[in-house]
């Protein structure tokens, strides 16, 4: 009796950890069954074309994304210059400053931004910036994917210059050096690995986002010709293309999703090489 | 390590910024959105307009006739397009005068994709309507039987497909069925988005030809170019004098032509299901949307000027792509309209 | 630096400036909110709770309830959960227990990387083999051996809600791991030794000393995972058919409240369907704002602070 209860024991034990270990073998499976694909199918439709080429008319064969791609950076370019100061120096504040009452909000706040479905942000910036403008543009979706990158580089920066300890702050005021100076010229410096890092996994995470760009940027058949005007963005492409009947238009999403991910998770794992930084990859 | 990414970002930064300021002559870029019935057609013009006028660039982004409406009263677009005309209300919501200017007909077509089936389907109003209101279910129903005869139809269940975004496709092929079926009319009504009895909702003529083509046994509806340049068949359904037509440009032209004498003075109309031996009974005009005045000298110009220009020469790629030249008395008309195009009231052209 | 009176003009800029950048933070959630609310008041007095509770969905007669969409997305979100948790929950338990240590830091990486593919790109995926996979496959199969419960019934259609909860059972399986590892590694090792010291083999350790200490950090793990598959948009729109129905059938078509926003926000032609579209955007923001609070809290109680940025 005792005996088969010990068996029992020893066997529950082994069948747990094998499915254990089961589970984890088919998420990496997963992993590798979506990005082999993409591989496969993109490298098959990538050419030379796709990065030097608008797009064709409807049903035309050929073309590429190449306006979509510049409109990508430049989106991404405009999020940073909105978001990057906003983020840094609000970061700078939770740490520095922070151990109050409005602090307090302000880290919550920062944490519900971050929880935020994107497309309630595009919703947002249409009714914030768009119909004020009469218009859609680049601005717009600038702007909306900057909000979601904002609350990472917070959070980021805050946890970063946290880290850096005391002394090195205290050592800066005893020889006489200004707070200011010394946050901005020894904290900041110091945390700036950390804090570089929380910024491109912002950026990689706004540079797939679509839902926001639907009702911002809009989206742009030919090079942009102004921020105030609407552009082309690579993961907009991908969705119009994709959900086209053309043939044609299938491979280049396939193509546009390939180059997306290397964009993205280029980012993720150079940012993984730099730091042993986790978490933010995710939103 | 990070100086070195520091001035990565700050050279995607760099090059972000002078892609920012790149074009000293900026070209005019004028901005449209709406409809997607006529976007295979409009792309094309809009590129080989580019070529002769490579100063002016028309961004057109078919998001649905109904976006096109909402944009066009906001303003936050330069024109817009639609294949229903602006109902009373729509018009007065918005502060200026709208002018409504058609620029070809084309056809909803009934588009399936049943792998078997080597000739067209033939669809009566009857058995059409009863598909989408979720009476007819399976392709081998005897109603269907009894319209294709010799024809082998598979004992499979039908997979309706339909809009899931406001259109202009599905206010045409509402109207026709509320106009043949008092079941659809009184249940479903007609409009640019309506709830719908059945079917997976799918975005844009595009999304709709798409979902088709991956879904063995579907049945969607989708403007003429779309089935075309995805291979999709198509069905010939019977007209008002009991023949089956196919869409093509006589029948859709002929469904124009038999309605063209008593167009009202704003162009708005429909076309659904006219007399007429030859005529296929779910065409429709498409409309660009442009106000009267306009804010702008130089892009209400540019709008006007590419206007006329597609009248007059962009024709002959619309007839590629199936869609029919508008009635000689209409193109009077639409001519007249463009000139009324005018800037603090003077005319632009 | 703590409690330092600003000594000179320079600090107090400084300081006044980062105020300035931190209110800015809460101005954007409050803008966003104020947005919310004021764009949806239209639709908030024509329907009052109704709204919640109505189930038509018909921009024909201006008659809005959005019970179906509450539903899809819902079911949907749910679905994603029962199917993400054991895996998540196995992956996590293999990393922290059972992995040898050279495994550990490259399989939670590539499970990180799941989480940095942009949505659209599972969309994508979604469609063109996922969507095929389910039509031609599986749901003839589950059809034949599992059809007479309600909820393998009906036409394969492939897209759907069996595909839009796998979809996004996928996007969050990836951030319930990653948590619910860092919580497992949180829990003290003298509650591993004093299991093993009692005679417990590896799995009654785990399942008696480890998870119910770790219980509450794991079930914020699973909020946040939900709180992320209710705000999911680009993705779930591509597959799950988008049609606003209550369906029993996982094979059923359906459409969420973020779905319904992507599809129509753009072309809300009357007022009240722009308010309604805008309604479901304050739903969906209050909801996920409360799941995150409530999640935040829960992970905070096992202790881990750098966990305050996920």
């Amino acid at each position: 009796m005792k005996q088969q209860l010990y068996l029992w024991r020893k066997i529950k034990d082994k069948g747990m950890s094998q499915l254990i270990g089961l589970s984890a073998l088919m998420m990496v499976g997963i992993l590798f069954l979506i990005l082999g694909y993409i591989f496969i199918k993109g490298v098959s439709a990538l050419n030379w074309d796709f990065f030097t080429q608008l797009p064709k008319p409807v049903g035309e064969a050929g073309g590429g994304m190449a306006n979509a791609i510049v409109g990508s950076f430049i989106l991404l370019g405009l999020a940073c210059s909105f978001s990057l100061p906003l983020g840094i120096l609000a970061g700078i504040y939770l740490s520095e400053f922070g151990r109050n009452q409005l602090g307090t909000t302000v880290r919550f706040a920062a944490d519900l931004l971050t929880g935020l479905p994107s497309i309630v942000v595009g919703i947002f910036i249409y009714t914030l910036i768009v119909l004020p403008m009469k218009g859609f543009s680049a601005i717009a979706g600038g702007i909306a994917l900057g909000i979601i990158m904002v609350p990472v580089i917070t959070r980021t920066t805050e946890e970063m210059m946290k880290i850096i300890p005391l002394t090195i702050r205290e050592a800066a005021l005893a020889l006489g050096i200004r707070e200011w100076r010394t946050i901005l010229s020894v904290v900041l410096p110091a945390a700036l690995p950390g804090i570089i890092t929380g910024i491109m996994l912002a950026i990689a995470r706004a540079a797939g986002e679509t839902a926001p760009l639907l009702f911002t940027a809009l989206g742009n058949r030919f090079w942009h010709s102004g921020l105030d005007q609407p552009i082309a963005a690579l993961p907009l492409q991908i969705f119009t293309y994709a959900i086209s009947p053309y043939e044609d238009w299938h491979a280049q999403a396939w193509a546009g999703a390939l180059v997306l991910i290397i964009l993205v998770l280029g980012l993720s794992i150079a940012t993984r090489f730099l730091t042993r930084g986790r978490y933010y990859f995710m939103r | 390590m990070f100086r070195k990414l520091t001035l990565i970002l700050l050279l995607l930064f760099l090059l972000a910024l002078i892609g920012c300021g790149k074009p000293a002559t900026r070209p005019i870029l004028i901005n449209g959105a709406g409809a997607t019935f006529p976007y295979p057609l409009y792309s094309k013009w809009f590129d080989e307009y580019a070529k002769i006028r490579p100063e002016i660039r028309f961004n057109y982004q078919s998001i649905g006739s109904g976006a096109g409406i909402r944009q066009i009263i906001e303003r936050t677009v330069d024109f817009g397009a639609t294949d229903a005309p602006m109902t009373d209300e729509q018009l007065q919501r918005a502060k200026a005068e709208i002018l409504h200017i058609p620029t070809v007909l084309g056809a909803v077509v009934v588009t399936y994709n049943i792998p078997e089936l080597t000739k067209p389907l033939q669809l009566t109003p009857e058995t059409l309507s009863a598909i989408f209101l979720g009476h007819l279910t399976r392709w081998n129903d005897s109603r269907l039987v009894k319209t294709n005869p010799g024809v082998a139809l598979p004992d499979k269940e039908i997979t309706i497909v339909r809009r899931s975004d406001g259109s202009g496709t599905t206010f045409v092929f509402t109207d026709y069925l509320s106009s043949i079926s008092s079941e659809w009319q009184t249940k479903v009504g007609k409009g640019t988005a309506v709830n719908w009895p059945s079917g997976i909702g799918a975005k844009g003529n595009e999304g709709v030809a798409g979902q088709v083509k991956q879904i063995p046994y579907s049945i969607g509806y989708v403007e003429l170019a779309y089935a075309i340049q995805s291979k999709l068949g198509y069905a010939a359904i019977q007209n008002k004098d009991g023949k089956f037509v196919l869409p093509t440009l006589e029948s859709i032209t002929e469904a124009a032509a038999a309605t063209a004498a008593t167009i009202p003075p704003d162009l708005r109309t429909s076309i659904i299901n006219p007399p007429g031996e030859k005529a296929y009974p779910i065409a429709a005009y498409t409309y660009i949307l442009v106000y009267k005045e306009q804010d702008d000298p130089m892009k209400g110009k540019a709008i006007a000027e590419f206007l006329w220009w597609a009248f007059h020469r962009g024709e002959k790629y619309a007839a590629d792509l199936l869609y029919a030249p508008l009635p000689q008395n209409v193109v009077k008309l639409t001519e007249a309209k463009i000139k009324a195009i005018s800037y603090q009231g003077k005319p632009l052209l | 630096m703590i409690k330092m009176l600003p000594r000179n003009a320079g600090d107090a800029l400084f300081r006044g400036l980062t105020i300035l950048f931190a209110l800015l933070i809460l101005g954007i959630l409050i803008t966003a909110i104020y947005h919310l609310v004021t764009g949806s008041v239209p639709a908030l007095v024509k329907f009052g709770w109704g709204f919640l509770t109505g189930t038509t969905w018909d921009p024909v007669a201006e008659e809005f309830g959005a019970l179906p969409l509450i539903y899809g997305t819902v079911v949907s979100a749910f679905l994603a959960l029962i199917i993400a948790i054991p895996f998540s929950l196995g992956t996590a338990i293999y990393l922290s227990e059972y992995a040898p240590l050279w495994l550990r830091n490259p399989v939670s990486f590539l499970v990180e990387l799941l989480a940095v593919i942009p949505s659209v790109i599972y969309g994508l995926w979604g469609v063109f083999v996922l969507a095929p996979w389910l039509r031609t496959t599986l749901q003839p199969w589950l059809g034949k051996y599992f059809g007479f419960l309600p909820l393998f019934q009906g036409p394969a259609y492939g897209v759907g809600l069996l595909a839009g909860g796998i979809i996004l059972a996928i996007m969050i399986l990836p951030i319930i791991t990653a948590i619910s590892r860092d919580v497992l590694q949180a829990v003290p090792q003298e509650q591993r030794e004093a299991m093993l010291a009692l005679g417990a083999t590896k799995w009654e350790m785990i399942s008696q000393g480890v998870l119910p200490y770790a219980h509450s950090g794991i079930f914020g793990a699973v909020i946040l995972g939900l709180g992320r598959a209710l705000g999911e948009t680009m993705a779930i729109t591509m597959v799950i058919g988008n049609r606003p129905e209550i369906v029993i059938s996982l094979f059923g078509l359906a459409q969420t409240m973020a779905s319904s926003i992507a599809n129509e926000f753009t072309e809300a032609v009357s007022d009240i369907y722009l308010a309604s579209l805008i309604e479901l955007g304050l739903i969906l923001m209050v909801v996920t704002l409360l799941l995150n609070a409530l999640a935040r809290l829960l992970i905070w109680r096992v202790g881990r602070p750098s966990l305050e940025t996920v």
